[in-house]
């Protein structure tokens, strides 16, 4: 819509504004207190502009032992922790709903529909639902406390297989007879041709993945015992419970503050393709 | 190069015949030109040649080795497809150079064939584009590019130019058939205009309902149609068919009037004359009263109806034909041009 009118103008940058403060005052906040010493931060009324603390705060938190009194790990250990999770869950995803898009797409065998449809109803299984018989699956192979315990029962997808399945299914049918004719065998076909026409969908799904994989929260809580393997997400819920004492507010924000740079790199890196991803048409 | 034989070939899904056992002998550099109406099956007994489609029954061979149980990129074929395939995410040079990777053919080769064809189709400052940046005209020449590096011995032409507009499909047209006379690869072109058919093709196959109704020169289908349909189908304004009966080859139209035959034919017969073949001659027998004229510039065509009856009749007269309409005007034909077909079969009634 192009209209010039100044009160329309002032009125929608007026409501605009006023989101983006909503939004972005608890960041702020988690940013001020990020800057301070523990002792300002329990003191009301809580600070708005930032203090001196920072690089102290960043560097206890980071590598020292986080928390003074308790026997968490470093924060380090923790994003590592969470990175490995999330790039691990956001990679397996990817890889295998791609195989069994293509499996379901482009080759013909007995009950073809009926293994789409079996994946399609797992939608109905977040791990939530089935959290305890995984738990028991994943305890039996002996992978508490190990990535692939982190990431292997998060790994099979149905959105993704079925996002994938749509993607090959606006490809044209002569690209494949192209390639045959050109002597690319089905893996070749895949590799040169369907990963680079579907580049834009994946980077888009590795994006909203890797969230996924980063916020995780439950199934690590209940896998993980050792404090080597703890992931960010679930270390912040737990300092604040941390011994008997008043939360450090300083350091638990910092820790969030860390918490939040991953996937924002990720969102800033892959914006253009994540957009393109989840608009573009043209094949 | 190679010759291309089909034997009683048949395409069925399930139980639906598509192609009625196809003969036909493609010879060592001819281009051939599969026509027909959409639907017919031409597309499908291309795809069959290509390795695109399994092989009901009956045996296709290209040179002397019988091709029906090898993968398309075993037959030794290059394909263009009508809406060109080319992988978007590869440059044109990548394009053209993915069967030869594949193939493991040496770098350098490669780079040599990729610029002879490129020279060839004058389309060498477009090799680093992307397929999106071309026109349809530059994007049609760079899949005959990707056929052409292969230096197969079979090119086959999925209705290539009916994606372009009608002044590049006329030029076009020209440059595969130069283009095709020059390697003298055997070739198979299918499309579904008539005029296309006539000008490439060294012989058109006409199929209609999976059935071929026809396969010769281009002359012999115009001059000597085997059938109604081909008659119909091939030369353009199309052939009028009148409703006649013979008596030894007189032939009597519905509106009384008769002409002499070339041949011997007896009871109800369609009569099919081409509108060219129309000549204007006051004493002629066939009087038409005349509807309209529409003006080519070149020539007239005059639409009416055979006078005295409802058969619509259309005839090419040259120049500039103007006065006249609602008048009736008459016609003859020479007895060669006429020709006869039998009512109920549609078979030609051979003199």
């Amino acid at each position: 819509m192009i209209e010039n009118r100044p009160i329309l103008n002032m009125v929608s940058h007026a409501v605009l504004i006023f989101g983006v403060i909503i939004v972005a005052l608890p960041i702020w906040i988690t940013f001020v207190a990020a800057t301070h010493d523990p002792v300002r931060m329990t003191q009301a009324p809580i600070p708005m502009l930032p203090g001196g603390y920072f690089w102290e705060n960043f560097k206890q938190t980071l590598f020292g032992g986080g928390l003074s009194g308790t026997e968490s790990a470093p924060v380090w250990r923790m994003l590592l922790n969470s990175l490995m999770m999330a790039l691990m869950i956001s990679f397996g995803k990817i890889a295998i709903s791609l195989l069994s898009a293509f499996a379901i797409v482009y080759f013909k065998f007995p009950f073809r529909m009926g293994f789409f449809w079996l994946i399609f109803i797992t939608l109905m299984l977040p791990v939530e639902v089935r959290i305890l018989p995984t738990f028991e699956v994943v305890a039996d192979l002996g992978m508490l406390n190990s990535y692939w315990g982190l990431s292997i029962p998060l790994i099979a997808s149905a959105t993704a297989t079925f996002m994938f399945r749509q993607v090959f299914l606006t490809i044209p049918d002569e690209m494949l007879e192209s390639a045959r004719i050109d002597g690319a065998g089905p893996l070749r076909f895949f590799w040169d041709i369907l990963i680079p026409l579907s580049r834009t969908n994946i980077a888009a799904l590795f994006v909203i993945l890797f969230i996924y994989g980063w916020n995780q929260y439950l199934w690590p809580l209940l896998i993980t015992t050792e404090t080597d393997m703890t992931t960010i997400v679930m270390s912040i819920k737990q300092m604040l419970e941390a011994a008997e004492q008043s939360p450090q507010w300083n350091i638990i924000m910092m820790t969030a503050l860390l918490a939040m740079i991953p996937p924002v790199f990720v969102v800033v890196a892959m914006q253009r393709l994540f957009v393109q991803g989840l608009t573009e048409t043209d094949k | 190069m190679a010759s291309i034989t089909m034997k009683d070939l048949v395409k069925a899904y399930g139980d639906v015949e598509v192609l009625h056992h196809v003969e036909g002998e493609i010879e060592d550099g001819e281009l051939i030109v599969i026509v027909g109406p959409s639907g017919c099956g031409k597309s499908t007994l291309l795809r069959m040649v290509a390795g695109l489609e399994t092989i009901t029954s009956g045996e296709i061979s290209i040179g002397d080795k019988v091709v029906n149980n090898l993968e398309p990129a075993d037959r030794d074929i290059a394909m263009v497809f009508q809406n060109y395939a080319l992988y978007p995410h590869m440059s044109v040079r990548e394009n053209m150079a993915y069967g030869l990777k594949i193939r493991k053919i040496s770098k350098d080769e490669i780079d040599q064939r990729v610029r002879e064809a490129a020279d060839i189709l004058e389309i060498g400052q477009y090799l680093d584009r992307k397929p999106r940046q071309l026109s349809g005209g530059q994007r049609q020449r760079v899949a005959m590019g990707r056929a052409i590096v292969r230096n197969p011995q079979v090119f086959l032409f999925d209705e290539p130019l009916s994606n372009l507009d009608a002044k590049l499909r006329v030029q076009m047209r020209l440059e595969i058939r130069k283009l095709q006379q020059r390697l003298g690869v055997t070739s198979i072109y299918v499309t579904h205009d008539q005029v296309e058919a006539m000008t490439l093709g060294d012989r058109l196959m006409v199929l209609n309902g999976g059935y071929v109704e026809q396969f010769g020169t281009p002359i012999e289908l115009y001059d000597r149609p085997a059938t109604l349909f081909v008659a119909g189908f091939i030369g353009s304004p199309s052939m009028n068919f009148l409703p006649a009966t013979a008596t030894n080859g007189l032939l009597t139209l519905g509106n009384g009037a008769s002409v002499t035959g070339a041949n011997h034919a007896n009871g109800a017969i369609t009569l099919g004359i081409r509108p060219e073949h129309l000549v204007h001659d006051e004493n002629g027998p066939i009087k038409i009263s005349v509807q309209m004229f529409e003006q080519l510039g070149a020539n007239t065509l005059m639409h009416g109806v055979l006078d005295g009856t409802d058969n619509d009749i259309v005839a090419s007269m040259p120049g500039h034909v103007t006065a006249g309409e609602g008048s009736v005007m008459s016609f003859s034909v020479e007895a060669s041009n006429l020709h006869v077909f039998d009512a109920t079969s549609g078979k030609r009634i051979e003199e």
